[in-house]
């Protein structure tokens, strides 16, 4: 490498500055620091815009770590491929709001993806629900993809520039992702009488998590213009699903609501060890590059 | 006009001249394409100081948000315009304005079909909430080997992000295309 780097200079005011030849190797923390001249406003986060983006970076960190389970396992080489992008995408979206998260207290991406403990995750319980089978990754696919749509749609008007470009990125990824679940749940649910079985076994699994989803929180009160409320996703959401469940003769499941508080770290059984497999490798060589 | 934003070349010349060489890095999975090509390459300036050390700012937008090329980018920027005497050189990232295949050139277009994958076909459009269903209305996709419109999605997504995998009917070759967005 040369004596120059690839950080911010102090003339482009107050972004941080990143620094690649850390600890982390090449791994490049500096993703949304965003250029003044293309977009105004504080590049730090205020504490609760920090833990705004916890739950939307965690969320995305999540599912993409599930999602990587697929490759190599997926029905066809092409939905491992596809299982793969979608994952990447997500972790893309991750990166970026946990490094704004970060900025609120002087820690990276990676010191809140690998070093944070259950409690201090703020994660849906919908994307810690296992895999199951490749139904229950569609369905948890389709209703996040879906409701991802619809956050991010709005999340775009943002007062915080940050947030506002991140979700301007996002959402067009996002929608590559709803039409991908779209045609595997049409697929699933007319398809054969075992993959129809499955799609609404899937669904009826999943339904009790879509509750927390749309919950509203005191942080939200508190991020008024900032954050999207929750609640006022659920009207679009709704009207976004009901055509395609309709065309695939599924009904949406009505039954019991589980109990959530992902928001506020209580997890469900599955996310601790989730993290012991996201997090072994950067904990047994702490500072390891590659 | 479409132009003038997909390629915002600096007015000035000392900064001009240092676009040209960070304009010809290349995308290191189509290596046929540059970053210019692409519309990646945002912004380049140069100042001079009171010593007359020439210091660069680079700005670039990442294709897809978990594109893993853009690292690479980076470094191949940083590496051409130090080798090229710049001094104090500094690339950066930045998502605003989100980047379409919009500003890809015709140029570039060009180079792609040449290189076996599929352009972008038609423009980006600004897609609203709301029910979209299940079914999109899309442009035939043309093979770049024998030009044949009677083609096929194999599968949304492909090899790199940016791509989806199609089949021709005619020639029964697979090919990439890179996608709209």
């Amino acid at each position: 490498m040369s004596n120059s780097t690839v950080n911010s200079d102090s003339a482009e005011a107050d972004a941080p500055a990143a620094t690649p030849e850390d600890a982390h190797g090449h791994v490049a923390v500096d993703v949304t620091t965003l250029d003044a001249e293309l977009i105004e406003g504080p590049s730090f986060a205020t504490p609760d815009v920090a833990e705004y983006a916890l739950w939307l970076g965690d969320d995305s960190l999540i599912l993409a770590q599930q999602l990587g389970a697929w490759i190599s396992r997926a029905p066809e080489l092409e939905e491992d491929v596809a299982l793969g992008n979608v994952a990447l995408d997500l972790i893309g979206h991750a990166r970026s709001l946990l490094h704004y998260a970060g900025t609120a207290s002087d820690r990276t991406e990676d010191d809140l993806a690998y070093w944070r403990t259950e409690p201090d995750f703020r994660s849906l319980h919908l994307v810690e629900q296992p895999n199951g089978d490749f139904a229950h990754t569609i369905a948890r696919q389709f209703i996040v993809a879906h409701y991802l749509f619809e956050l991010y749609s709005r999340l775009r008007a943002s007062a915080d520039a940050t947030l506002a470009a991140i979700a301007a990125k996002a959402v067009k990824e996002v929608d590559y992702h709803r039409d991908h679940s779209t045609q595997w749940v049409l697929r699933l649910a007319q398809g054969t009488d075992e993959s129809r079985r499955r799609m609404i076994t899937a669904f009826s699994d999943l339904w009790p998590y879509v509750e927390e989803v749309f919950r509203d929180d005191p942080l939200i009160d508190r991020l008024e213009g900032i954050a999207v409320r929750p609640s006022s996703l659920l009207p679009a959401f709704d009207a976004a699903i009901a055509p395609v469940l309709a065309e695939a003769e599924l009904e949406v499941p009505c039954g019991f609501v589980a109990s959530g508080g992902g928001r506020t770290g209580k997890h469900s059984e599955h996310l601790a060890f989730l993290l012991a497999e996201m997090q072994v490798l950067t904990r047994a060589h702490p500072g390891a590059s590659w | 006009m479409r132009e003038a934003v997909a390629r915002p070349r600096p007015a000035d010349a000392a900064s001009l001249a240092a676009w040209a060489i960070a304009a010809q890095v290349v995308d290191p999975e189509i290596p046929v394409l540059t970053i210019e090509d692409l519309g990646v390459l945002r912004s380049v300036k140069v100042t001079d100081d009171a010593v007359g050390t020439h210091t660069v700012a680079v700005t670039l937008t990442p294709t897809y948000s978990g594109c893993p090329a853009m690292d690479a980018m980076r470094d191949d920027v940083l590496e051409a315009l130090t080798s090229a005497g710049y001094e104090n050189v500094s690339v950066r990232l930045v998502l605003s304005p989100a980047w379409t295949t919009d500003w890809m050139s015709e140029i570039g277009k060009n180079k792609l079909r040449e290189y076996g994958i599929a352009a972008p076909t038609g423009h980006s459009t600004v897609r609203g909430s709301g029910p979209a269903g299940p079914i999109r209305l899309a442009m035939a996709v043309k093979c770049p080997r024998c030009s044949s419109l009677n083609t096929r999605e194999l599968a949304h997504f492909g090899s790199t992000s940016c791509k989806s995998l199609y089949e021709c009917r005619d020639c029964l070759e697979p090919f990439d295309y890179f996608k709209v967005l």
